[in-house]
């Protein structure tokens, strides 16, 4: 393949030698566009493998409104004292310097689908052949009453890593023996469906390995259930034994308001007072993708299974959790995984790659306690009109502590993994 | 039998417990002697031995051969695929002497940053000397460079299935696509931080150690979900696709 891919390359050389003796306003147009809004595990993915694959073929930019990036995966080991913030903090230059990407630093504000063009917040407009939007979620703080930005730095989401992240952390650690926490849980469908209860867990851990055991953690879900609920009931009973009380709708009867200053929240069953609130409200698509009309009337937006490619425009593809995937969570791995079918699809349609059937994977690891951790992993394909889950498994309540090790283990090789996928 | 783990009480006790039910099936499969005696070098090895092979007709597996290890300047043995890390740790003239491989066994990843060994280390220092003591007994047998013989080790009910593959030619630019899902965890650069490097595998090795997924012999979850789809052409194809790396 390196051989192949080095005789191609020469034809390519061959292809842009004649290209300099161009006039320079063809010259702009001999390379094909691709352009990326957002840096995260779908957008970096995607813009690594076209650089990649297309040997130079594709011009490649990529657009991020930060000069730096706090992946979600592994905030709550952060928060939990297992990872520095540091460690799961990374940038793009190595996409630059290795792969000839051009990154730009601003927030992309608008899509023109007919002009095929996007503006960004400094009036700027960036060309494109094909788009590929990942912007990921946005905080519909207006989904818990008396909630709102302003409210979140007193009482964080952090459901968004980084400022939020760091914030939370303090808070958590600041807490004294007896100190209670109050989480408000997502409504349906959500970024990472096990992480708010991962994030219990973490907190949990925080507070007993300093011996704070009289501070108690209740979790307000409007969700019946939720991911892997067996296996952190388990976890929580084992490690933190009358520190956790989750409560249903069928409990607490319906969220009917948070004072954040006052540190309550009211539900039909009782009022609620914690020193530390984490408030996780519903969620949506990025704006951008909203307000380019790429989303439904839930807020997310549908695409064509077999390549990711939005149902509403041909030139335009979505991935990650701001795409309706089908049985695929909202997950880092599921956006990197899509970033790939997005790729070789626009790799497809821009230089005659060979497209291959689409087959995307999951997997998510949770850390409940120091080296317990579980895991769960889905096969997906497109199937009846949407991504479909093919084969699934999950970790199982009751197993050893030597297999649980290990999956955490395995979580630490996937973190390193994926992020040298994305990053290069 | 993975070597004895320091930690909290807890995790031990876990750990005995698994060893006791894995010494009562194993006494019903009658190999029980080898688990007796826990910290011999020989048991020892059996971490090792999931990717390296010591003795007469050892051949390379996913790890160097290790036939001949004390003495060997490291990253040097031909036929094997070192990372950069390793190649340049013998550059600078790492010897695997007894202090060496004490050193590295303990921490691996610390001792050389960016090697592809995916093991975390052996804390016991005891149990260090037992397995270096038993390496030096066994390395004086005389290197083994017979790479025919790769394939004929290899046993178990996924023998025959992939004999079968093996015969297919594999589909480079199918397995490069499909390689995808597998470079998530398993790192591009050969680098492993936690999680085994393929990255120039060798085809024989790839093919057998996916059917010991499909057919349980191996039980990593993760990887059973991944390779319980692929088809034949499929397998060949990724076989042929990561033999062909090579390390960064």
């Amino acid at each position: 393949m390196r051989n192949f891919n080095r005789r191609q390359f020469g034809l390519l050389l061959g292809a842009s030698a004649m290209a300099l003796s161009m006039p320079a306003y063809l010259r702009a147009q001999t390379k094909p566009r691709v352009v990326i809004i957002g840096g995260g595990a779908g957008g970096a993915t995607a813009a690594r493998y076209i650089a990649k694959d297309s040997e130079g073929a594709i011009d490649v930019t990529l657009i991020d409104a930060s000069d730096q990036f706090t992946t979600c995966f592994f905030s709550n080991l952060y928060l939990g004292g297992f990872r520095t913030i540091e460690s799961i903090t990374h940038d793009w230059s190595r996409l630059e310097a290795n792969n000839g990407i051009k990154k730009i630093t601003g927030m992309a504000k608008a899509i023109d689908p007919s002009a095929k063009m996007v503006t960004m917040a400094d009036g700027s407009t960036v060309p494109y052949d094909r788009l590929i939007v990942s912007p990921g979620i946005d905080i519909k703080y207006d989904s818990v009453p008396g909630y709102s930005a302003e409210a979140a730095e007193i009482a964080p989401h952090a459901w968004k890593a980084g400022p939020q992240t760091i914030l939370l952390k303090s808070k958590l650690d600041a807490l004294t023996d007896g100190q209670n926490i109050v989480m408000v849980a997502p409504p349906n469908p959500y970024r990472c469906p096990p992480g708010p209860y991962e994030r219990i867990s973490m907190m949990a851990h925080v507070l007993k390995s300093k011996g704070f055991t009289n501070s108690k953690i209740f979790v307000l879900d409007p969700k019946d259930k939720f991911s892997k609920q067996g296996l952190f009931a388990e976890g929580w009973e084992n490690h933190y034994p009358g520190m956790v009380e989750w409560m249903g709708p069928d409990v607490h009867g319906g969220i009917k308001s948070v004072d954040v200053a006052a540190g309550k929240v009211e539900t039909d069953l009782d009022t609620f007072e914690g020193a530390l609130l984490n408030i996780i409200p519903a969620q949506q698509a990025g704006q951008i993708a909203l307000d380019a009309g790429l989303a439904d009337d839930k807020g997310f937006c549908p695409i064509d299974p077999a390549s990711m490619r939005s149902a509403k425009d041909e030139a335009i593809f979505v991935i990650g959790d701001a795409s309706i995937a089908g049985d695929m969570p909202k997950s880092g791995f599921s956006a990197n995984s899509q970033a790939k079918i997005a790729a070789m699809n626009i790799r497809g349609d821009l230089t005659g790659a060979k497209v291959f059937p689409a087959k995307y994977s999951n997997t998510c690891w949770s850390l409940i306690a120091t080296d317990d951790n579980v895991k769960v992993g889905g096969a997906y394909e497109p199937k009846d009109g949407k991504i479909t889950a093919v084969s699934n498994f999950v970790s199982q309540t009751g197993e050893d502590a030597a297999m649980r090790k290990a999956n955490f283990e395995e979580s630490l090789g996937w973190y390193a993994g994926i992020t040298s996928d994305m990053f290069g | 039998m993975r070597p004895r783990q320091p930690g909290r009480r807890s995790v031990m006790a876990g750990g005995r417990r698994s060893r006791a039910l894995l010494v009562i099936a194993l006494l019903f499969t009658c190999v029980s002697g080898a688990l007796a005696e826990d910290d011999t070098g020989e048991a020892l090895f059996k971490a090792c031995a999931t990717c390296h092979e010591i003795g007469e007709g050892a051949k390379h597996k996913v790890g160097p051969h290790l036939d001949g290890i004390v003495g060997r300047t490291a990253g040097t043995i031909d036929g094997f695929r070192f990372s950069e890390a390793m190649r340049k740790a013998g550059e600078k003239g790492l010897r695997w002497d007894a202090a060496a491989l004490n050193a590295y066994l303990q921490k691996p990843r610390e001792y050389i940053p960016g090697n592809r060994m995916s093991y975390r280390g052996m804390a016991d220092a005891a149990q260090r000397g037992q397995l270096i003591e038993w390496l030096l007994a066994r390395s004086a047998a005389s290197p083994s460079q017979d790479v025919t013989r790769q394939v004929a080790n290899l046993s178990g009910p996924s023998r025959s299935f992939a004999d079968e593959v093996l015969k297919l030619e594999g589909d480079r630019e199918l397995g490069e696509y499909l390689a995808g899902d597998c470079v998530t965890c398993h790192q591009q650069s050969g680098r492993a931080d936690g999680i085994p490097s393929i990255v120039g595998v060798p085809r024989d090795y790839f093919v057998n150690a996916i059917f010991a997924y499909k057919t349980n012999v191996r039980n990593n979850e993760v990887m059973k979900l991944r390779v319980g789809n692929l088809t034949n052409e499929e397998i060949a194809a990724l076989a042929a696709y990561f033999e062909s790396l090579e390390p960064d």
